[in-house]
């Protein structure tokens, strides 16, 4: 355990020292990429925990997210005491105001999401593989509609100024425990359980293995986490409304898992980290063709050539680990082939 | 003498057809029991009854003096009653190691808060979970395969791991299911020596659904005869091979 909260915190200091150089040395622009990276990074990893370790095929990721991002702008900007005799409200500040606020007004936006997940759970217990999609995809939409219609939270207008408190280290914090927290959740019995019903889940069954809590279990904590990135990416843009959370954010978020490789943490880290900068890089071509357009057709075109060449993703199911990186390097010391 | 599997009057239909028709089973402890019969006579409907992947059309499952009786299959496997599968369902991308532990998942003393934040009980839980799959794989010989992939295993290799993870949950019976299928003549043998061990060493109680006769005569003490889903036979090897419907069952009736 002490080794395990280690590792937190050289995540969290490695967060920090990402933190000062991009608030010192990076000029806005590039920082609030390298800061949507560090937001697809959490968004691809929760997600590989549903689709590539369990095996259940979601598109409902966006909607994860805008419950995150809703919850948790909602106690940054609007939640005060109330006082119901004299009908106003106690304090003019927020009730989770300054930096102090930020930490538990995030984890609120994460809970309220695992809850959505909870909820959403239970029908994959019935559903498989294309109608799972749908029915996720059904969820999505569902939320963006609610979202839209719900006058408290602004309408289709949806939040503004929200308090900019999700810098790097925030970020890239969340985004490190992500990794981390994820990574010891493959290694350990619950993530063979997960990948055992992926495999197959009638021979997991048997093993006494709950196919259904293993599926719920896998949507809480995917869910929470797409609700802290979506609590995240609204104190970074400090503005949200129900399109930024519509079906073609949980599209994006599958391609970049399908890039990396289903069922790879680190993969998904990598193709997080593509499909971020990637469109963005693009624009400096598209710029120079003048051609507009141009730049989501490369995107596309790379994308379909990935498929063809390496239809597992980057990763396939590997994880990127030292070991892996010592068997790539040739070695001096390997007994050679000579007779 | 009681039995530690029993059954009664158990059938299945599904629409029009019959597959299993009035089985009754009834297993001993520490027994070396084997169902056969022709193809199709439905011996893995029986078993599929018993693990409770199916709820049984009638008739009831008693095991230990517990009904199993749409339980499902979790419930029965935590009672003590495992099996391998006829078509092997091994868990590919998982290593062989893993593959074996995954039976012992769900005796788990630790809980998934324990595993994310890696406390003692998560650490102790490994151990304990590597300790038994390592025990099992030596058991079955697979031990300097541990690190592998399940998918780059030989057939034969295949097929021992399915026995290996089935032990894992500790059942006191163990179901197998055509075991010997696609095995060279060395192989069954060694496969013979090994489900005695099984019974004999660690006292599991194991039904064995077999087509190669000469492994079922050879290692059951008791057979029972399934043919199209009706039992035609129950007795020692000597009797069931001399009986009249036995012999017809396998090839056809006298013209």
């Amino acid at each position: 355990m002490l080794r395990a909260l280690g590792i937190l915190c050289l995540g969290l200091a490695g967060a920090f020292g990402l933190h000062l150089v991009v608030s010192n040395a990076v000029p806005p622009y590039p920082a609030l990429i390298v800061n949507m990276c560090g937001i697809s990074i959490i968004l691809a990893i929760s997600l590989n925990v549903i689709n590539g370790l369990t095996g259940q095929f979601s598109l409902g990721h966006a909607g994860f997210m805008a419950i995150g991002a809703y919850v948790s702008a909602y106690f940054t900007t609007t939640l005060r005491y109330f006082d119901p005799d004299a009908a106003r409200y106690i304090s003019e500040a927020p009730l989770f105001d300054g930096l102090w606020g930020f930490p538990p007004a995030l984890l609120a936006g994460g809970i309220a999401a695992a809850l959505a997940g909870l909820i959403v759970g239970i029908p994959t217990l019935r559903l498989k593989g294309d109608y799972l999609a749908i029915a996720t995809l059904g969820f999505g939409e569902i939320v963006s509609i609610l979202l839209s219609n719900f006058r408290a939270v602004g309408g289709t207008k949806g939040l503004t100024s929200i308090p900019g408190y999700a810098d790097t280290f925030w970020i890239y914090g969340s985004a490190a425990t992500c990794l981390i927290l994820t990574g010891f959740l493959q290694r350990s019995t619950f993530g063979r359980a997960l990948i055992a019903v992926r495999e197959n889940e009638l021979a997991a069954e048997v093993m006494g293995i709950n196919a259904a809590r293993m599926k719920i279990t896998a949507f809480v904590y995917g869910a929470f986490f797409a609700g802290v990135a979506g609590g995240l990416f609204g104190h970074l843009m400090l503005t949200i409304s129900p399109a930024n959370f519509g079906y073609m954010k949980s599209v994006e978020v599958v391609v970049m898992l399908v890039l990396g490789g289903l069922g790879s943490s680190t993969g998904a880290v990598v193709g997080a980290l593509i499909l971020t900068v990637l469109p963005e890089a693009l624009r400096d071509v598209e710029r120079q063709v003048e051609l507009s357009g141009f730049r989501m057709a490369l995107y596309a075109l790379l994308l379909v050539v990935m498929m063809l060449f390496r239809p597992q993703g980057i990763f396939g199911q590997r994880e990127l680990s030292l070991k892996l990186l010592r068997r790539l390097l040739p070695s001096r010391d390997k007994p050679g082939r000579q007779p | 003498m009681t039995s530690l599997l029993e059954t009664r009057g158990l059938t299945m239909r599904f629409g029009g057809l019959t597959a299993v028709d009035d089985c009754n089973l009834g297993i001993r402890e520490g027994e070396l029991f084997g169902l056969i019969g022709p193809n199709g006579a439905g011996k893995t409907t029986v078993f599929n009854m018993l693990t409770g992947v199916y709820t049984p059309s009638q008739g009831s499952v008693s095991f230990a003096g517990r009904d199993l009786r749409g339980l499902g299959p979790v419930r029965v496997a935590r009672l003590g009653v495992s099996r391998t599968f006829q078509n092997i369902r091994l868990f590919d991308e998982l290593s062989v190691l893993e593959n074996a532990m995954t039976g012992a998942h769900q005796h788990a003393h630790c809980r998934l808060f324990d595993s994310l934040l890696r406390t003692g009980r998560h650490h102790r839980e490994e151990a304990r979970q590597r300790e038994i799959a390592y025990r099992l794989l030596a058991f079955l010989g697979l031990e300097d395969r541990a690190g592998l992939p399940a998918r780059s295993l030989p057939y034969g290799h295949r097929r021992k791991l399915e026995i290996a993870r089935a032990l894992a949950t500790q059942p006191r019976l163990l179901c197998l299911d055509e075991p010997a299928a696609g095995m060279n003549s060395g192989e069954k043998a060694e496969l013979a020596g090994l489900i005695r061990r099984i019974r004999d060493e660690l006292k599991v109680t194991v039904l064995l659904i077999e087509h190669d006769m000469r492994l079922v005569l050879g290692i059951c003490e008791r057979i029972q005869v399934l043919d199209y889903g009706k039992t035609i036979a129950l007795g020692t090897p000597r009797e069931v091979q001399q009986d009249r419907k036995v012999i017809e069952a396998y090839l056809g009736a006298e013209a």
